[in-house]
């Protein structure tokens, strides 16, 4: 449990946030030409990171939008807080 | 020579004051080389070893683990054990379980002190109820014992659940697995660690996995804590850090590590005889032969490995917990902890070989794995030894996830994840 800074709404209780995974996981462009091996890597397969990962959240129980999120999973500390289509921040 | 324990050796050692017993495994130095090593001294890797030994003819393996032998997932978990799922491959594996449970403290001389007291799962909507008939159908095609049980029978089976129709979530019905029940957890670490160290495997405490040496596809040893060690074969039993060890080796698998918690209340005369669980208000209790009430909570939904999940998954638990038991209306709670459990998309595990030959995963049990630890254990020794599954896990294989066939378990693993 911890306090996210929704960029739209400012600080808010996790609880209202829904995680909604890993981040910058792009959608084949052609779908139709994936192979099983690549439909398995897009859909299934994850970092599962201990440590820093980049991860999308969506303020639920808020202003209802999506944003993304660079967290570390080892003590929970957000390291910064981006909103979609930017940039994500170098680390 | 390993002595045995016995109401004889009780008695001898009583009169020098217990101060004479035998160590249960012994803490060697790693060796330079093994023929496999499991990564991991939790029950599940215990259990690897154990088989390996005893059905196999390994005895030059080794176990290592990063702390304790026990101290993780499998001294955190709350101890259910049964076999009712929905899907046959499920079936099959958690009943060979079921099976092995039934007569394990005599195979180990070790008391794991297994409670065939039932486990009785609540409907609490008409989805439910079809849901729960349909898996008590499936489950008797497949050989397991289970019956569907009305609101009133579930009230005789345990008369403090509250099944007034005027609650939140009421009582519409529940199934009865009367062979599921509990085990003392630590138990079956130490019964299968001194069982595999009795026939020459060593356990290998406080040291840690660091890396995988490969030699272009195939494994040639782990580093660790405490140096390389050279091996063909790498079983990793890591459960919530399956994918850190993966990542070691070039790997990524369909996991995501959450925490998981659960609680146990002060010590109270025994008041419930049985393990009640509820999937749609996502609450469970059973009482620990001490006294304690152990509850099990759900998972926060984002991957963490801080071992501490949030206070609302707990306070949801304990609301339901209230209502559908008010009789615990002024139980105090003794204490609350998290574990990391790794959940796979289709809330199954996987027992499998991996692309790099000689290295083999056993993970992905997620919130329900202490259940599987002797058939696990059979079964992942058998796909070590022989390089090849053994049928009762064939369909656990990570390659399910190119193929489609997935072991959909979610909704019929009878807990919400």
């Amino acid at each position: 449990m911890f306090l996210i800074n929704c960029p739209y709404c400012g600080e808010r209780d996790q609880q209202e946030f829904k995680a909604g995974g890993e981040a910058h996981i792009e959608r084949p462009k052609q779908p139709t030409e994936l192979s099983d091996d690549e439909w398995a890597e897009y859909l299934f397969m994850r970092k599962n990171i201990k440590g820093v990962q980049f991860e999308r959240w969506n303020h639920a129980h808020g202003c209802r939008k999506w944003f993304n999120m660079v967290r570390d999973t080892s003590n929970d500390e957000i390291k910064a807080i981006y909103k979609m289509g930017e940039k994500p921040p170098s680390q | 020579m390993r002595n045995k324990y016995s109401v004889f050796s009780l008695i001898k050692n009583a009169l020098s004051y217990h101060e004479n017993w035998q160590r249960a495994w012994k803490d060697p130095a790693p060796k330079k080389e093994y023929d496999a090593i499991i990564v991991g001294g939790g029950g599940h890797g215990l259990a690897t070893a154990y088989y390996l030994a005893k059905k196999h003819n390994m005895n030059n393996i080794a176990v290592v683990e990063k702390g304790w032998i026990g101290g993780g997932n499998t001294g955190r978990n709350t101890t259910i054990i049964r076999s009712n799922y929905l899907w046959d491959a499920s079936a099959g594996l958690y009943d060979h379980a079921l099976k092995i449970w039934e007569s394990l403290s005599q195979e180990l001389n070790y008391n794991v002190m297994f409670s065939q007291r039932g486990v009785m799962n609540l409907a609490h909507n008409l989805q439910d109820v079809r849901d729960l008939k349909r898996r008590t159908h499936a489950n008797r095609l497949n050989g397991i014992d289970a019956v569907y049980l009305n609101t009133e029978e579930v009230k005789k089976f345990c008369p403090i659940i509250n099944t007034s129709p005027y609650i939140r979530y009421p009582v519409l019905g529940g199934t009865l697995q009367r062979r599921a029940g509990t085990a003392r957890h630590d138990a079956v670490a130490w019964g299968y660690a001194r069982g595999a160290d009795a026939m020459g495997v060593d356990i290998i405490q406080n040291c840690e996995v660091k890396g995988i040496k490969r030699n272009g596809d195939s494994v040639e040893g782990i580093e660790t804590t405490k140096g390389f060690i050279k091996t063909k074969k790498v079983g990793v039993v890591a459960a919530g850090h399956s994918s850190v060890i993966a990542n070691m080796a070039g790997l990524r698998l369909p996991l995501e590590s959450k925490p998981l918690q659960a609680l146990v209340s002060e010590p109270v005369k025994p008041i419930i005889d049985t393990v009640v669980m509820s999937n749609a208000v996502h609450a469970y209790v059973s009482q620990s032969d001490k006294g304690e009430l152990v509850i099990g909570a759900g998972t926060d939904d984002y991957v963490s490995y801080t071992q501490k999940g949030s206070h609302q998954i707990v306070e949801g638990t304990l609301n339901a917990i209230l209502e559908l038991y008010p009789i615990f209306s002024r139980m105090r709670m003794l204490r609350q902890w998290g574990g990391i459990v790794d959940i796979c998309p289709d809330a199954s595990p996987i027992l499998s070989k991996t692309s790099i030959k000689g290295l083999y995963f056993n993970c992905g049990w997620g919130t329900g794995g202490f259940k599987a630890t002797p058939g696990s254990g059979d079964l992942f020794a058998h796909t070590i030894a022989n390089d090849e599954p053994h049928k009762l896990n064939a369909a656990f294989n990570l390659n399910r996830f190119v193929s489609g066939d997935l072991v959909d378990e979610h909704g019929a693993a009878a807990v919400a994840h």
